[in-house]
């Protein structure tokens, strides 16, 4: 009984997965206590010994799997004595196949041949059972020996791999004693049909046979007739097929009822979106350039230190933030079922915000500067027309939710409403002059860069999922109840994890702790809002390969979850000290920046230009940009990520800081050669933009000829009263 | 609920949970820092020119690859005496309508922190040419060069500062290199940069995450372990006089084949090592390396030893015992500052 209920419990595999899982992150989670004076890579043997049981415990819980299974199957061999084998017989009898019946029949008119019956020889292995070392010695301090927890890896993996090669043999040499069980039942069965009288009459198999070879003549159901699609269910049919180097994209949906007003303001969004993304890279491009190759050029409008502020702005400021504003232009008035409220503020916020970044740009590369916050550098003036275009925004949707159709306010326009607010406040308190000197400003700067990240970037796009991702798979969001957990929860944790930046600074302690407590706490929005969207992607993965879409949406769902993992990763102090001021960061930056909100706003784009204009994009430029950029960007962060690891290691070290920077040397070309494969995507994403917005349009016969009857009507029409 | 069905409700709520969330991690604390740091005792405001060379330093992105803090951790110690405090940056304060205050903490260290490079390098010279051309002093340097912050004229007219650039990195140019005002006042704000020690009594903010004492290896080993001379020549050194030792022709000299490193009475090398050196006219002015560093006895003495034994040099070495009664007599002939 014990045994059963335990089986019970192990059988569901998830759970397995999940107690396997949480013993993992146990030793992980261990990291967040070490506070001070215990350093980072001299082990620590707590963590070893947490690890060491995990394992243990792994291959504990392998071996009990191991001989449930072992038990069940002997219950069930055991089970099926002669009792049932009377009604499993005749139950063979009436499946019987029609050159089985034949041999039946044969059989009786000639009833002194016997049925042979061929026995295949068996192959026994007796499984060999090896147990797993247990429990490691009592003593600690032995198990922060480098050598003693090698040895132990050492002595684990063949131990791994016996247990992997003991769980195959056992599985098989079931097989084969099911095999076994079988052809006894089978010699049992033969027996059985051998004796007439068990066999069932003549009439009786003939109907049986002519029940299994019964067949359906292709116009069975019209039942002869010629058919006739009266519903017009069929359209377009054709049997041309393409070579297929990409997976062949469905067109959009015929272009829903859309104001062409608010069509065309939002493809100008989109357009100077993709436009300040190619500017912004191609900038990003030059400056990782100029880390191998420091002396490219000697204007000081194209120095290192401007260019890196141009990219870094431009890339937030103008790609992602116009991006984002179109996106919402698009999804808050059709979630509300109501009409933009005003499309004419729509267009000067659209101006507003293309002006200040065209003329912030122009002077970072002046050098005028706001003091050297990171994506804080252009000055106030400029930043309030940028932050007027998002004020014109932000009350432009809520005038549109105000007259919503719909009674509740769907989540995403929970999400981008909210994302909007939030930014103007954080704009607002980093570019006031109070509390603003001395450590006051470096205390705002972290709040300020990392509520930009949280609250207006992702916010903002995990609005746009809710809506695009349902709505590109046609199909409902997975839970409603989570996403509202994830919007408060986002809002609670995330608003205290700016400080993570400025982590062992002079900035108050108690602070850096709030924000490491924080950033933990991060795991709640993101687990609840990964689950939600893989739970709605759940059934429908035939739809991600032959969407333009999807895929982008997936990817950055995925990064949604690594990215915002590794945030937390890096914010504890024994990370920190290590990854701190790193390329690490960089590449981190680039994984959430890029992976999340660009690959979900290249996902956006994609969704609903192609609805607003009725023209898609070419297949292979889809197909073309998604490879590019997807591969370049691991190109970018991996070495970096590599890079950095080895750079803060050489630094605790206390190498010469020089070395560290020669060290680095293969790891930025990596990452100019990743950046360059991201910046030819662009290219590839203006070309398919250009695409699906070019005026020209193809002739369309069957509408052309009808214009055509039309005018003809209204000259005949016209005629007689002249 | 009804915060689901009305928007007025639904957006004052998180913005207000949002506002009130702000209020306590970022405009009570930052309010409460500004109010309550006032710079240290010895602290000195920038002068015109130092200031004018902040925003040179601002106004060039330099904080993005160069950060301006000490944290409390032992690996930065390379970069500071102690670890940096509120008050070191009460001084920064909004100097303009247009501008922040400008702490240049910096968030990325792809070059060195500059907290208190005028202490760790006070040569002017040193700044000019590592400004026209980083490679000049550094050959493995990725960082920008900064030309236009320097002139090429025919002759120098009175009162120019002359930068030693080497034929190579002239580019095809001819005449003398001089730097402009802007280069002057940035390195003017370079200089300005120092530690300011912590008024008597105060002890200084630990350094956390402590590389793990060797004593212990030591001692099974039986004998004091030597220290690496060349890594710290790399550290204290190299920048002026070279990895080859071969210094830079009119800035620095070289110390291969040099008569100082060679002699066998090494107490004209302790000295200068330890006091700085402004003897010769070809040359720019050395500061007090040892003294600035705080380097120990054997540290001075791996790097004496390396300098006495590497690019061909063939000196005796000194021993610790030696340098320490030098660093004594050094002391003792120290200028006032």
């Amino acid at each position: 009984m014990i045994f059963k209920t335990i089986n019970r419990l192990f059988k569901s595999k998830l759970q397995l997965v999940i107690i396997t899982l949480c013993l993992f992150f146990q030793p992980f989670i261990g990291f967040s206590q070490n506070d001070t004076d215990i350093s980072f890579f001299p082990n620590k043997s707590i963590q070893f010994i947490d690890l060491l049981i995990t394992v243990v415990l792994i291959t504990v819980a392998s071996i009990v799997v191991l001989l449930l299974k072992l038990i069940s199957n002997t219950n069930k061999t055991a089970n099926d004595q002669t009792e049932h084998q009377k009604s499993k017989f005749k139950e063979y009898i009436t499946n019987l196949n029609a050159a089985e019946i034949d041999v039946i029949k044969s059989k009786r008119s000639n009833s002194n041949k016997r049925l042979s019956v061929v026995i295949i020889g068996l192959l026994y292995l007796s499984p060999q059972i090896i147990f797993a070392q247990t429990g490691p010695a009592k003593r600690e301090d032995i198990f922060s020996e480098p050598g003693i927890v090698i040895t132990l890896v050492l002595i684990f993996i063949p131990l791994f791999f016996a247990l992997i090669y003991l769980v195959s043999k056992v599985t098989t040499s079931f097989r084969n004693y099911n095999n076994f069980q079988k052809l006894k039942e089978a010699e049992a069965f033969a027996e059985f049909i051998s004796d007439d009288e068990n066999l069932p009459s003549d009439t009786e198999l003939e109907e049986i046979k002519q029940k299994s070879t019964f067949e359906v003549v292709p116009n069975e159901i019209s039942a002869g007739k010629k058919s006739h699609d009266s519903k017009g269910l069929l359209k377009n049919v054709t049997s041309e097929t393409n070579y297929r180097f990409f997976a062949t994209k469905r067109p959009p949906i015929k272009r829903p009822k859309i104001d062409p007003a608010l069509t065309k303001l939002v493809l100008w969004f989109l357009g100077t979106a993709v436009f300040w993304l190619f500017v912004g890279s191609s900038v990003g491009e030059y400056v990782g350039i100029k880390f191998i190759v420091p002396d490219a050029d000697t204007y000081s409008w194209l120095s290192i230190g401007r260019l890196r502020a141009v990219h870094t702005n431009l890339v937030f400021w103008a790609w992602a933030t116009i991006g984002i504003m179109g996106l919402g232009y698009y999804i808050v008035p059709m979630v509300s079922n109501a009409p933009l409220n005003s499309i004419k503020n729509g267009w000067i916020a659209l101006i507003c915000v293309n002006f200040a970044m065209f003329v912030g740009a122009i002077t970072i590369m002046a050098g005028i500067n706001n003091g050297g916050g990171e994506y804080r550098e252009i000055i106030w003036p400029i930043m309030a027309i940028w932050a007027v275009g998002l004020l014109l925004t932000v009350i432009n949707f809520i005038k549109t939710i105000a007259k919503r159709t719909t009674t509740e306010i769907y989540i995403s326009n929970w999400f981008i409403v909210a994302s909007y607010i939030f930014i103007l406040i954080v704009a607002f308190i980093a570019y006031i002059p109070m509390g603003q000197d001395g450590i006051g400003e470096t205390i705002v700067q972290g709040y300020y860069m990392h509520q930009a990240v949280g609250m207006w970037f992702m916010f903002s796009m995990l609005g746009v999922l809710y809506y695009l991702l349902p709505q590109q798979l046609n199909k409902p969001i997975y839970s409603y109840s989570l996403g509202v957990l994830a919007f408060w929860s986002q809002i609670l944790f995330y608003t205290v994890i700016g400080t993570h930046h400025f982590v062992f600074s002079a900035l108050p302690w108690w602070l850096q702790t709030v924000a490491i407590v924080g950033s933990v706490g991060m795991l709640i929005p993101v687990v609840a809002g990964t689950t939600n969207y893989i739970m709605t992607l759940r059934g429908s993965w035939s739809k991600v390969s032959n969407s333009y879409s999807l895929p982008f949406f997936f990817v950055g769902i995925i990064y949604y979850f690594t990215g915002s993992f590794q945030g937390t990763a890096e914010a504890f102090r024994s990370t920190n000290l290590i990854w701190h001021f790193t390329d690490f960061t960089i590449a981190h930056s680039h994984i959430t920046m890029y992976g999340i909100i660009t690959f979900l706003l290249f996902g956006g784009i994609y969704a609903i230009v192609p609805r607003l204009t009725g023209k898609e994009p070419p297949q292979l430029g889809v197909g073309a940009h998604f490879w590019l950029a997807l591969i370049g960007l691991q190109f970018y962060t991996i070495p970096l990520m590599i890079g950095g690891t080895l750079k803060g290691l050489m630094w605790a070290e206390g190498a010469p800081f020089i070395d560290s920077v020669v060290m680095m040397g293969p790891y930025w070309l990596w990452r100019a050669i990743g950046g360059t494969l991201m910046w030819l995507s662009h290219i590839v994403l203006v070309y398919n933009m250009y695409k699906m917005l070019q005026p020209t349009v193809d002739v369309d016969v069957k509408e052309k000829a009808f214009e055509i009857i039309n005018q003809n009507l209204e000259t005949n029409l016209a005629e007689p009263k002249i | 609920m009804s915060i689901f069905h009305d928007h007025k409700k639904l957006f004052t709520a998180a913005s207000l949970l949002f506002g009130t969330l702000t209020l306590f991690v970022a405009v009570i604390p930052s309010l409460y820092n500004q109010k309550n740091s006032v710079p240290l005792y010895g602290a000195i405001p920038l002068t015109e020119a130092q200031e004018a060379g902040r925003q040179i330093y601002i106004s060039n992105g330099c904080v993005g690859c160069h950060t301006q803090q000490v944290r409390n951790v032992d690996m930065d110690k390379t970069w500071g005496k102690r670890p940096g405090i509120a008050a070191d940056y009460a001084l920064s304060t909004r100097k303009s309508i247009w501008q922040n205050a400008g702490t240049l903490m910096g968030t990325e260290r792809t070059g060195p922190d500059l907290t208190n490079i005028g202490e760790r390098q006070p040569s002017q010279d040193w700044h000019l040419v590592h400004l026209y051309n980083p490679r000049i002093v550094t050959p493995q340097s990725i960082m920008a060069p900064y030309p236009w912050l320097f002139e090429v004229k025919d002759k120098a007219a009175k009162g120019d500062v002359k930068v030693a650039v080497p034929e190579a990195f002239m580019k095809g140019q001819k005449g003398i290199v001089v730097a402009t005002q802007d280069g002057l006042n940035l390195v003017a704000y370079l200089q300005s940069l120092k530690q300011v020690k912590l008024p008597d009594g105060m002890p200084d903010p630990k350094f956390l995450y402590k590389k793990e004492k060797k004593e212990a290896m030591a001692v099974a080993g039986g004998a004091e372990p030597e220290l690496n001379g060349s890594d710290l020549y790399a550290a204290n050194c190299m920048a002026c006089h070279q990895q080859n030792g071969e210094g830079l022709a009119g800035a620095f000299p070289p110390l291969k084949g040099s008569k100082v490193v060679l002699n066998d009475d090494s107490e004209i090398m302790v000295a200068i090592i330890m006091n700085g050196y402004n003897a010769q006219e070809q040359y720019g002015v050395m500061p007090a390396v040892g003294t600035n560093a705080g380097l120990t006895a054997e540290e001075v003495a791996a790097i004496m030893n390396h300098e006495k034994t590497s690019w061909g040099n063939d000196a005796k070495k000194v021993t610790v015992d030696q340098v320490k009664k030098l660093m004594e007599l050094a002391k003792a002939t120290a200028p006032v500052q």
